[in-house]
């Protein structure tokens, strides 16, 4: 008796399902891909499309930022972290300050603190609208890029127009703000202030970011495929987001409605009206509805802090060599990408003996192995991107 | 002018040349129509120094560019199908035009089965894409080869079927039947003839379908999931580079002319346009032809760049749940309304 002889009998006798044995195939997403936004990587095991598994690797785009803060000093370190998160970069630099501020118990003049908290709104501005443009790229839809780049361009202006910086302004001093406008000898003496006409241009490129809000409403939001792509893909539900220390818009598309610009105090947001914007199911619609409603927010926020901007000093009285008391101090704020913040460990010289950066995006990524098991490959890329991270965020 | 289109080797030689020089040409035409139009919708300016005046030559200087550059071919790529791959394609699409008719006279060959025949042709550049993509040894360009087979058979079957409904209508498959079909006078009010094209004779559905289809076929927005740049980093074209790459460029747009002028045949009446004499037809023929494919064309290239795209399986059931059960109804419809009118 043959072999497949004998195979028929045992077929005869017993069901047997035979399948198409099917292993797995290890794709390598990134370090170099379209959608990865730099160089993260995910090893992914999948079978036909779907996902069965994938473990993120990072690092990639490690610089050393906590080791490089040990030897410098504080206004030195103001230019190093505001390469954490290029997209958003003067956001970075604000809690620092304010942390060094606390250790030395100093208190910036209120003119300062709205002139930062313009800022900071602007940088949010221009991160979601950056997000807002590029979620949609990802999802294979060219156009909105062009047009919220566009209004982006605006709000870089302007922080341009204050700082001289659009991406990595260095323009906070331990006390205050100061503009690196006017180099040499001038930095010592001159104490330039917001340029002339800045109120007005600021109000004007506010109402278009407004408006290239609503067109995305429109071209995005209202567009049957998109909704397709989106809604009901990547749910983070709410009691998973916070067990993995998502923050930022991810967390309050959940319907967390979290923000430290409500808890804390590290610029006068009480002293302002705004929403706090949450989504309900935390998919990726959500996550993009909740950043379109914040600029929205920040929008608000920007009119009614320019049109009651103090008068006053810039810089509160510090020594010109910065000297930080022996101590400790963890501040955080709420960047456009999650929380931020900066663990300072003073042991009273000029630099801080050791700085813990805590970053929104290596925390929101770590959700992702989780989250994208199970999810097809174009799916992946909807998540991805909707988590609106950047590498260097995540590896500093 | 009409007796020198009667010599069989005046025309043959007008033939060969069409396909073979005109079709690339106009492929050009529509590559600069799409850099300029998704520009301006964008607020873009778009190509504007090569040449001189508007950056016309900008899609002959990317020719030459890509002509120069290195023909690379990927170590464990399986080199005879990688090579042969791109002519696939570009063979299948331009196959297309053998049956295309530009005016009565100027169409290569008048098949008794030309409509099945341009069908056929066209599903065999999905043949090349997955060659392509299996000969690549990369699974990206794997996976996008598996997607555009995938998507071959769920839109063939919608594509056919659209096409039913006309050739019911115009009891024939030969191209230039189907277009005579439609100078045909549809009813008379008083002295006056009037004659409609199919689109306006009912087969609105079917237009539609077979519209949705043929973007399906050509790999664009929103079904471009074969190429995906931003999930599959091109898909089946990763490794292609040089004049292979550009093979497959001119294919896709070559594509988007033959779906059109297949569509502008079948549904808007093809090279006859109400109004124009028929012996006018053997010289503006040709022109009517390509207005109505550039309005399809502009279409096209309009959707690309307003939709994102669709998943692969929410493409499928669009496919099998809307598609074709619409499609089918049309069929039937057709069929009961010519038994009964």
């Amino acid at each position: 008796m043959n072999d497949q002889h004998l195979l028929a009998m045992h077929h005869s006798e017993v069901q047997v399902s035979v399948e198409l044995e099917t292993p797995d195939v290890t794709l390598n997403l990134g370090p170099q891909h379209p959608s990865t936004h730099g160089v993260l990587r995910l090893v992914a095991k999948v079978d036909g499309e779907v996902i069965n598994e994938v473990e993120p690797v990072i690092g990639y785009m490690h610089r050393g930022y906590e080791k490089l803060a040990e030897v410098r000093t504080y206004p030195q370190i103001v230019a190093l972290v505001s390469r954490i998160d290029w997209v958003s970069g003067y956001a970075s630099e604000v809690p620092l300050m304010v942390a060094v501020e606390r250790l030395m118990d100093v208190v910036p003049p209120d003119r300062a603190q709205y002139i930062r908290l313009v800022l900071t709104e602007m940088a949010r501005i221009s991160s979601h609208l950056v997000f807002l443009s590029s979620y949609p790229l990802e999802l294979g839809a060219p156009t909105p890029l062009m047009h919220a780049l566009r209004e982006r361009e605006r709000v870089l202006d302007l922080i341009e127009m204050v700082t001289g910086g659009r991406f990595h302004p260095n323009f906070n001093r331990v006390g205050g703000v100061k503009p690196a406008a006017g180099a040499g000898s001038n930095q010592k003496k001159v104490v330039q202030d917001l340029p002339e006409g800045f109120v007005g241009q600021t109000l004007a490129a506010i109402q278009d970011v407004v408006g290239v809000c609503d067109d995305m409403e429109d071209l995005v939001l209202g567009n049957e495929i998109f909704l397709e792509r989106t809604k009901g893909v990547g749910i983070i539900p709410a009691d998973k987001a916070l067990a993995y220390g998502v923050s930022g818009p991810n967390l309050r598309a959940s319907g967390v409605r979290f923000d430290i610009r409500k808890t804390d105090d590290y610029l006068p947001y009480d002293r302002f009206d705004f929403d706090i914007p949450a989504g309900e199911s935390g998919d990726c619609f959500d996550r993009y509805w909740v950043r379109l409603q914040e600029i929205r927010e920040a929008s608000k926020i920007i009119r009614q802090a320019v049109e009651t901007m103090p008068s006053g000093d810039l810089l509160a009285k510090v020594p010109r060599i910065i000297k930080v008391p022996k101590g400790e101090v963890y501040v955080r704020a709420e960047n456009p990408k999650g929380e931020m913040g900066y663990h300072v460990v003073s042991e009273g010289g000029r630099g801080p003996y050791r700085l813990k950066i805590r970053s929104a995006s290596f925390s929101n990524l770590s959700v992702l192995p989780w989250l994208l098991k199970g999810q097809l490959v174009p799916d992946v890329i909807a998540i991805l991107g909707s988590l609106d991270f950047v590498l260097g965020d995540v590896d500093r | 002018m009409s007796a020198l289109l009667e010599n069989f080797w005046v025309l043959l030689a007008l033939k060969v040349l069409i396909i073979a020089a005109v079709i690339p040409g106009v492929a050009l035409v529509f590559i600069f129509a799409e850099l300029k139009i998704s520009a301006h919708m964008q607020s873009r300016i778009g190509p504007y120094f090569a040449g001189g005046r508007w950056g016309w030559a900008q899609p002959l200087a990317d020719g030459i560019k890509f002509m120069q550059k290195e023909d690379l071919v990927p170590e464990d790529a399986d080199r005879p199908v990688f090579k042969a791959a791109p002519m696939v394609v570009l063979m299948g699409t331009l196959a297309v035009f053998v049956i295309v008719p530009f005016s009565p006279k100027l169409i290569v060959r008048d098949l008794d089965i030309g409509v099945f025949y341009a069908l056929a042709a066209g599903s065999v550049t999905t043949i090349g894409v997955l060659m392509a993509g299996w000969s690549s040894a990369n699974k990206y360009s794997l996976m996008g080869g598996l997607r555009a087979a995938a998507q071959l058979i769920a839109y063939e079957l919608p594509l056919v079927l659209a096409v039913v409904g006309v050739v019911i209508q115009a009891g024939t498959m030969s191209m230039n039947g189907i277009v005579v079909a439609q100078i045909e006078p549809v009813f008379h009010i008083g002295e006056v003839a009037v004659r409609l094209p199919f689109l306006l004779q009912g087969q609105v559905i079917g237009f539609a379908i077979f519209m949705i289809a043929a973007l399906a076929e050509l790999n664009r927005t929103p079904f471009d999931m074969p190429i995906a740049e931003s999930e599959l980093v091109m898909g089946y074209l990763t490794e292609y580079s040089g004049i292979r790459f550009t093979m497959f460029f001119l294919a896709e747009y070559a594509g988007m002319f033959s779906m059109s002028a297949i569509a502008a045949t079948l549904f808007l009446g093809g090279y006859y346009l109400p109004g124009v004499p028929e012996g006018a037809l053997d010289v503006l023929g040709p022109l009517i032809l390509m207005a109505k494919v550039s309005l399809l064309v502009f279409i096209i290239i309009w959707l690309r760049w307003t939709f994102p795209r669709l998943r692969e399986d929410q493409l499928q059931s669009l496919a099998w749940r809307w598609l074709i059960p619409l499609a089918l109804a049309n069929i039937a419809g057709t069929a009961v309304a010519k038994v009964v009118l």
